[in-house]
């Protein structure tokens, strides 16, 4: 299959996604589950990830500035500005569609390649809404505050290390990330982490939704989704900084 | 009553199902046999609309569903209730939240009227004190009787049934035949059922289609299928030494 035959298969498939529910009380309650099965139960993953995101950009920042002609505090300005325009968003992204993409495609594969799809189907109910879009809402609801939660403890994670390293004073860090500090770039890496949520969920779910055989396969498409999620976020996040930093 | 004229399905180069046409009454099980691999599933996912067909009518109660829009399929789709060769039952979902899955989407009634129904079908299958067990929890005989009260849950006008008892021990498998039977004649249902198994044939055929290479070959009932001259389906019937014994002895 060709790439231009798998972007019109996607695009049918989310147009599917966002026909109108049959009982929307029933998606509302799909959209509360996905909430916590796919935000919720990340939030360990993207904390631990942060920290020590944090730390490392700290250190290094620090080991590579160690000269008189630059004051300490722009360790500081260095790790927030990394961490807000790009780790936050774009890194937290990569682990998401590792962790969320893989589960949401080996989900709906599963569901395929067991005929619940088809019982869907066959019930009149709308299989790709119903499946689908409530991940997209649920994600794309829940990645900015992961994204929140990940520019806080990513700075925090750097503070500590800064500071229990001996590179960085804890007046000179905070001094660092309030120096020159343009709110912007907080609205600029949401706008990212909302695009990136919707990558993560439609890619993964079509990957699933046409998963093709057994167990292999679901595998397959799990590993699929994850590639193909990392490569567009990639891509899209080249476009949106050209977009909207420019 | 549902009407299959000159149904045509193929794969790539390869013809599947070739001029199918068969009518399947209302308040009689209705019987596709043949061997593996000779057309019976993908016929029964044309006649349910899971599969595109390539040329052919189907024709539900005198309504056409080949020509019909998707939402007007959507809602003819409300009256089905299907029962997969693997029950295919919601793994995430409880044993009373499968069978109210549907009662859930498409009716306003209250919580206590859904769960009386779901009790009664419950009950229906023998599957009473179920209701908070999850699939994992179920043997393969109990999840395709879920299946079957999830089908019937509001009260469809058409039963699809795909290899009913296939992985079921035979006790277990005419227990689900005799079930799928009484419960169509209760509700006056068409149901369509997909097996190669001859004690479901002899069960509960009442009227018995046979497939061969994708082409309809014979058709009849439980009671004529013995005394049929196709050369195939004798060899389908009396596949088993056992029963050629048996025949020889009763000739």
């Amino acid at each position: 299959m060709t790439l231009l035959q798998h972007i019109g298969k996607y695009t049918l498939l989310i147009n599917r996604a966002f026909a109108r529910p049959e009982k929307p009380r029933m998606y509302y309650i799909q959209i509360i589950r996905e909430m916590v099965a796919l935000g919720i139960n990340s939030i360990g993953i993207v904390a631990i990830i942060s920290f020590f995101m944090g730390a490392v950009i700290t250190i290094q920042t620090a080991y590579n500035t160690e000269s008189p002609l630059f004051p300490s505090y722009l360790i500081g300005l260095a790790a927030r500005d990394s961490i807000i325009l790009e780790f936050s968003s774009t890194i937290v992204a990569l682990i998401l569609a590792g962790k969320v993409g893989s589960s949401i495609a080996s989900e709906i594969g599963t569901m395929r390649v067991t005929e619940q799809i088809d019982a869907l189907e066959i019930m009149g109910i709308n299989s790709a809404g119903y499946l689908i879009l409530p991940k997209i809402i649920a994600l794309v609801i829940i990645a900015p505050f992961l994204t929140l939660l990940s520019m806080i403890i990513g700075v925090f994670g750097g503070w500590l290390a800064g500071v229990s390293a001996g590179v960085i004073t804890t007046p000179e860090y905070i001094y660092g990330i309030r120096f020159a500090f343009i709110p912007y770039y907080i609205t600029y890496s949401l706008i990212k982490s909302v695009v990136f949520a919707f990558i993560i969920t439609t890619v993964s779910s079509y990957h699933g939704y046409y998963t093709n055989g057994g167990a292999l396969e679901v595998g397959r498409s799990s590993t699929m989704a994850v590639v193909h999620s990392s490569v567009v976020i990639l891509l899209f996040n080249l476009i949106l900084t050209q977009l909207l930093l420019s | 009553m549902i009407e299959v004229r000159n149904l045509y399905k193929s794969f790539e180069d390869q013809d599947v199902l070739k001029d199918i046409s068969v009518s399947f009454e209302q308040g009689k099980t209705n019987l596709i046999i043949g061997k593996s691999g000779s057309g019976k599933t993908v016929l029964l996912k044309c006649i349910v609309g899971l599969l595109e067909m390539d040329r052919g009518h189907i024709f539900y109660s005198g309504e056409c569903f080949t020509e019909m829009s998707a939402k007007e399929k959507k809602k003819i789709r409300q009256k089905f209730g299907m029962l997969f060769q693997g029950a295919a039952l919601f793994d995430s979902l409880s044993v009373e939240e499968n069978v109210r899955f549907k009662l859930d989407m498409f009716t306003s009634s209250s919580h206590a009227e859904k769960t009386k129904r779901v009790n009664f079908c419950l009950e229906k299958v023998n599957l009473k004190d179920t209701n908070l067990l999850y699939p994992s929890e179920l043997s393969g005989g109990m999840r395709k009787r879920v299946a079957i009260a999830r089908a019937i849950v509001m009260n469809p006008r058409y039963l699809f049934c795909d290899e009913p008892n296939s992985g079921l021990d035979p006790q277990t498998a005419i227990l689900i035949d005799q079930l799928i039977k009484d419960i169509t004649e209760e509700f006056n249902m068409t149901t369509i059922v997909n097996t190669h198994d001859i004690n479901s044939v002899m069960e509960m055929g009442e009227k018995v289609v046979y497939i061969h290479n994708g082409e309809k070959r014979w058709e009849g009932s439980n009671l004529e299928i013995i005394d049929a001259e196709n050369k195939e389906l004798h060899d389908f019937i009396f596949a088993s030494g056992i029963l050629r014994h048996l025949k020889k002895d009763e000739i």
